[in-house]
């Protein structure tokens, strides 16, 4: 009894640490993004609680001063664009490899599947040359397009869910005179669905906390997104804690929301998109 | 009597679907050979334009001097490779990765330790999973700032080390050793929780049923894990040794938005890009690149020969 007792202890004591070693670093920003400029500047100690708990200035500030709002919009743009786009091509891909027999589909199957082993970060030197001739740099479409195009996870997700879509379906369809294009558009993509949820899942976030595209492609300050526009809070707020905490509050924020109300689903996508 | 042979086929090969019942008009044929190749267009365009044609491109920089910029370049042969291998200043950046892959290690572990817990009867078993994946999701400039911030003189470190009443004005960032071994904690605070949930997953997809006759076998919490869990979790666990090796030789962002590179934490991808878009040295750029693309095909190569898993093949 006493030594299954000391176990159970010592289990929920390393939990209860795991979980203030994630949430210390966090609610401390949050406590710092209430503050005044004062009470940061006097370094009364990070844990202790902001005089005002509803001082939502420093929100004000990030949001107008840090351009947050041009930010989230042009953020929004790129994930409606590059995600409505990496759906219809990577559906359109797994349909055409799934269901046609033709020359080179093996080929074209490897091409893909090769691809999926190189790490962006490696050959962006060379993208970059790509995206320049263009036309793209300092565009909202060289991260579109490179989000498009270089997303292999989300092709795998959809060929696998594809395939356990039984062809009868497809030949049903074709009794009734729908061709190829009809098929894809009335029977296959309908019931994608749930293939197509996860790909939306997975790839908003990646494409939401996405840092190296941006700011290697959009170096305007008109064209921040939510990653670049935070960093260069770093320049003009440097001592301003209250204020950088403000606008990391914000970005985390959404993603805090999304993730509570989707919960089941970003688990099962984030495993559907590891097991690759 | 045709029709059910012609439906017997098509169950034994349900391949070929495009299969015609009969000789079709030579437009049709055409159309349907076409079809396939309309569908991937666009997305072949892509897949070569922004994946195939840079590596290629990259390798061909690399035996170049070019700067990026001017329309002249020359053919320097291997000087680039051999300056990576043997400047020292450029050698540097693979011993940064070592203390990421330390950190992987520590992460692994402490993954596999909370997933097997969680995968017990655990009390707020939802929050605690909840808690540890959420880091995973959280955009890298805002954990950068947190971290900032909780390194800082008199920030949330030195403050909770005061409660404890250890006083220090020890810069966490400021000495290479310290700096380096910071920033590999933040990766594990990062993605510790990706690889829980992960292993988690692995876990929980083991029937139940098996649990119950080890235990009725008189198998202990550490049986359970030995003989049924660690052997049930190999796969997904090989795929997240890869990936944490590919992983610790390209971190990028946190290093790179929290110290810039400086003092001694500068990594092989931060190295890469200020060579390129910094001192203009495209051809130095494209070889550490080729460089490190090499290493991490090479690794996953090893990987798949290690653990041959079903789930690659596709074809």
């Amino acid at each position: 009894m006493t030594r299954r007792a000391v176990a159970r202890t010592l289990v929920y004591l390393s939990l209860v640490l795991a979980s203030l070693v994630v949430l210390l670093p966090l609610g401390v920003v949050f406590l710092t993004s209430l503050k005044t400029p004062e009470e940061t500047a006097k370094g009364g100690g990070a844990l202790t609680l902001p005089h005002d708990l509803l001082n939502f200035h420093n929100y004000v500030t990030a949001f107008q001063d840090g351009r947050m709002l041009a930010a989230f919009g042009n953020t929004a743009f790129i994930l409606v664009v590059a995600i409505g786009g990496t759906v219809l091509i990577g559906s359109m891909t797994a349909y055409a490899i799934d269901r046609f027999t033709f020359r080179f589909r093996k080929l074209v199957l490897a091409l893909f599947l090769v691809a999926a082993l190189v790490p962006g970060v490696t050959t962006q030197v060379a993208t970059f040359q790509i995206v320049h001739s263009f036309g793209m740099f300092d565009t909202r479409w060289a991260p579109i397009a490179l989000y498009m195009g270089t997303d292999i996870v989300s092709i795998y997700i959809f060929l696998q869910f594809v395939r356990s879509i039984p062809t009868s379906l497809d030949e049903a369809a074709r009794l009734d005179g729908a061709n190829a294009f009809t098929i894809y558009r009335k029977v296959i993509f309908p019931l994608l669905k749930p293939a197509i949820a996860t790909v939306v899942i997975v790839k908003g976030i990646a494409v939401y906390n996405d840092f190296y595209i941006p700011f290697l492609y959009m170096p305007s300050q008109d064209l921040g997104v939510i990653s670049t526009s935070l960093f260069r809070f770093k320049g003009p707020y440097a001592a301003h804690w209250e204020t950088i905490s403000a606008g990391a509050v914000l970005v985390i924020l959404p993603t805090l929301i999304v993730f509570l109300c989707l919960q089941r689903y970003v688990y099962n996508g984030f495993m559907k998109g590891a097991s690759r | 009597m045709t029709d059910t042979t012609e439906k017997a086929t098509l169950g034994a090969t349900p391949a070929t679907k495009v299969a015609a019942p009969a000789p079709a008009p030579r437009g049709a044929r055409v159309w349907r050979l076409l079809t396939p190749w309309l569908f991937l267009l666009a997305p072949l365009a892509l897949l070569i334009t922004f994946t195939y044609a840079p590596i290629a491109n990259m390798v061909a920089y690399s035996f170049t001097d070019w700067d990026g910029v001017s329309p002249e370049l020359h053919y320097t042969g291997g000087e680039n490779y051999e300056e990576i291998f043997t400047r020292e200043d450029l050698f540097q950046v693979f011993f940064v990765s070592g203390y990421y892959l330390a950190a992987s290690a520590v992460q692994i572990a402490a993954a596999l330790y909370f997933a097997t817990i969680l995968s017990f009867n655990v009390r707020f078993r939802n929050f605690f999973k909840g808690v540890l994946f959420f880091p995973s999701l959280i955009n890298s400039v805002a954990i950068a700032f947190v971290f900032l911030y909780f390194f800082q003189d008199g920030g949330t470190f030195d403050t909770v080390l005061g409660l404890f009443g250890y006083h220090t004005d020890h810069a966490w960032l400021g000495t290479p050793v310290s700096a380096n071994v910071s920033l590999a904690s933040v990766s594990v605070w990062r993605y510790m929780g990706m690889n829980f949930v992960l292993f988690l997953g692995a876990i929980q997809s083991i029937p139940g049923e098996v649990y119950e006759a080890a235990e009725l076998d008189g198998a202990n919490r550490w049986h359970q894990f030995r003989h049924i869990i660690a052997p049930g979790i190999k796969p997904v666990l090989t795929l997240t040794v890869i990936l944490s090796v590919s992983g610790s030789l390209s971190a990028f962002e946190i290093p790179y938005i929290m110290t810039g590179g400086a003092t001694g934490t500068e990594t092989f991808v931060i190295q890469t890009v200020k060579l390129a878009f910094q001192f203009n040295k495209t051809g130095l750029a494209s070889a550490a690149a080729v460089v490190l693309l090499l290493i991490i095909l090479a690794v996953t190569w090893l990987q798949r020969r290690i653990v041959p898993d079903d789930r690659v093949d596709l074809v």
